[in-house]
């Protein structure tokens, strides 16, 4: 468990980037739902954190694919992969974030800059 | 409407395929390419792809499980659209009967005349393009852009990377400047220069030269500038723009300009018939007049317009429903910066820096054209300009448009 930022300082509306690796992002619905995914958009390199939020979906700021915060999946091309979700526990005022041990669906030039940083 | 003929299968012709069948259309759907290849990508050709960083594979646009109960014709050209028979007649003299055709025809790179017979000498719109560009510049000290607009700009930033020698020749002031304005394409400048590339602005192309050799096509050499400075070159790119493909639409009716032209949702001249993409001028109600957009976001969202006024018939073109086009929005990726644009900017325009600094190289500027405000770029600040984005497209839809 991993603790991201104080819940009060993610007001609702806005998003949180998780400098992990890969990174995560945390967002706070306008409904007051908290949700963690794969901050890295599954088409390209770009952060979802710096995406459209609007209800339980984001927007990617690149090319407009749009992933389901639930669930990961994508609900608009050009993505074709899903984003992984990760569990959120809000304890003591705090956001913790329990990442996914599934493997990350990362874009094609992010998964060989890994690699080769490894 | 039993057969719809989608003609041009890359982007634009992908999205309007998916278009068709996401809006309930259940007839047959021909989709014709002249390329060898299924969809693939543009973009990364002058980035990722160049670098090496993104495979072929990697360029696919269509997903493993897609299935649009198409027709591909592949490695086929169109060559005529016949109104009579509405049909649209092959290269290889195979004729597809259609009851409704989409024109995807995109565009074409511009050459210099004169460089044909050169060898080294590239332009980059295809995938084939790119890989003969790859290979060429694996073996190359000094490259030498002709035309500083996204392609050229991104291929010397691209090439810089790669370890060349890297000289961008342009006419005009500035990088960008027929799209960001000459400001705005200082700053481009100024980072292609922070990263080593060497920036000629103000300067044309007089002469691409060549040496002969043992065998073959004469090998460039080098770019005479109008100014007389000679620019020793191991390749040479052109980027100086892309031509619509509508030379195989004469006699056919539609209208052509500079590109198809069409109203709002993309119908042209002739009933039945609509054209999406690059090769396609849409009336600009806010403007006007036709505008043709090239950016793979126009590509992408508009067909899914054209297509409901087409299967809504002739009805549509007085709909009330009918909403101006979202304004063009673009990317691009050089000098390891994110530049976004969404909008039109005019010479005149004022601009200010709303957040960010140039000073930081990542800010997002807002465009005015007396209180209103018609365009926004942003460098390495998405979220920003992610929202000026979408508050342009809503007021682009609140008010609207001025009385042609
Ligand atoms: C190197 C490069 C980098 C780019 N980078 C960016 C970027 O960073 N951001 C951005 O917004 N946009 C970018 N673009 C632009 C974007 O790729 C285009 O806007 C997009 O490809 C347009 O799609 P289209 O389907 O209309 O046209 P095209 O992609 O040009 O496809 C048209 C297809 O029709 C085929 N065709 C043509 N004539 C015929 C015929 N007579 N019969 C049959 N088939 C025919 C062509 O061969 C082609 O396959 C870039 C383009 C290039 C080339
Ligand atoms: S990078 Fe997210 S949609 Fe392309």
């Amino acid at each position: 468990m991993i603790p991201a930022c104080p819940l009060r300082s993610l007001p609702r509306g806005e998003a949180f980037r998780l400098d992990v690796e890969p990174p995560i992002a945390v967002f706070h619905t306008e409904d007051g739902e908290i949700y963690a995914i794969d901050d890295t958009c599954t088409h390209q390199d770009a952060s979802l954190a710096d995406g459209w939020l609007e209800g339980c979906e984001v927007e990617c700021p690149l090319h407009a694919s749009k992933f389901d915060l639930r669930t990961g999946q994508v609900d608009a091309p050009p993505a074709k992969l899903p984003v992984r979700t990760h569990r959120v526990v809000v304890e003591d005022d705090t956001i913790f974030v329990v990442p996914s041990d599934a493997p990350a669906n990362l874009p094609p030039g992010v998964a060989v800059r890994c690699q080769g940083a490894a | 409407m039993r057969t719809v003929a989608v003609v041009g299968a890359s982007l634009a012709g992908l999205s309007a395929a998916r278009a068709l069948r996401d809006q309930g259309y259940d007839g047959g759907l021909v989709l014709i390419g002249d390329e060898p290849h299924r969809p693939y990508d543009r973009p990364p050709l002058s980035k990722e792809f160049l670098a090496g960083r993104m495979s072929e594979a990697d360029l696919a646009l269509e997903t493993e499980t897609e299935d649009l109960d198409a027709t591909w014709i592949l490695g086929a050209a169109a060559e005529a659209l016949d109104p009579g028979e509405r049909a649209v007649r092959l290269g290889d003299g195979r004729s597809v009967r259609a009851d409704a055709v989409v024109i995807a025809t995109g565009a074409s790179a511009r050459t210099l005349p004169g460089t044909e017979r050169l060898s080294g000498v590239h332009t980059l719109r295809t995938l084939d393009d790119a890989r003969a560009l790859r290979a060429d510049l694996a073996g190359a000290g000094r490259l030498v852009v002709i035309g500083a607009g996204f392609i050229g700009a991104e291929i010397a930033s691209t090439a810089r990377t790669l370890g060349l020698h890297v000289t961008l020749v342009e006419p005009a002031s500035a990088p960008l400047a027929a799209a960001i304005g000459a400001e705005m394409g200082a700053v481009v400048a100024g980072l292609q220069a922070g990263q080593g590339v060497e920036v000629l602005c103000g300067t044309g192309v007089r002469e691409v030269t060549g040496t002969a050799r043992a065998a073959g096509a004469p090998r460039v050499d080098g770019v005479i500038l109008t100014d007389g400075r000679r620019v020793p070159a191991d390749v040479v790119v052109v980027g100086i723009g892309a031509r619509p493909g509508v030379g195989w639409l004469a006699g056919s009716g539609v209208d052509v300009g500079d590109g198809v032209l069409c109203d709002a949702t993309g119908a042209t001249t002739l009933p039945g018939v609509i054209a999406v993409g690059d090769c396609a001028a849409w009336f600009d109600p806010a403007a006007g007049s036709h505008r043709r957009v090239e950016h793979w976001t126009g590509a992408v969202r508009r067909p899914a317009v054209a297509v409901r006024a087409l299967l809504a018939g002739a009805s549509a073109g007085s709909g009330s429903d009918i909403r101006p086009p979202e304004p063009p929005y673009f990317w691009s990726d050089q000098c390891g910066t994110r530049i976004q644009f969404a909008g039109h900017a005019r010479p005149g325009d004022e601009i200010t820096v709303e957040e960010g600094s140039l000073a930081d190289r990542s800010f997002v500027a807002v465009y005015r054209r007396g209180d209103r405000p018609v365009a926004v770029l942003g460098i390495d600040l998405p979220r920003p300009f992610t929202r000026w984005r979408k508050r342009l497209a809503a007021d682009a839809l609140r008010s609207p448009a001025p009385a042609a």
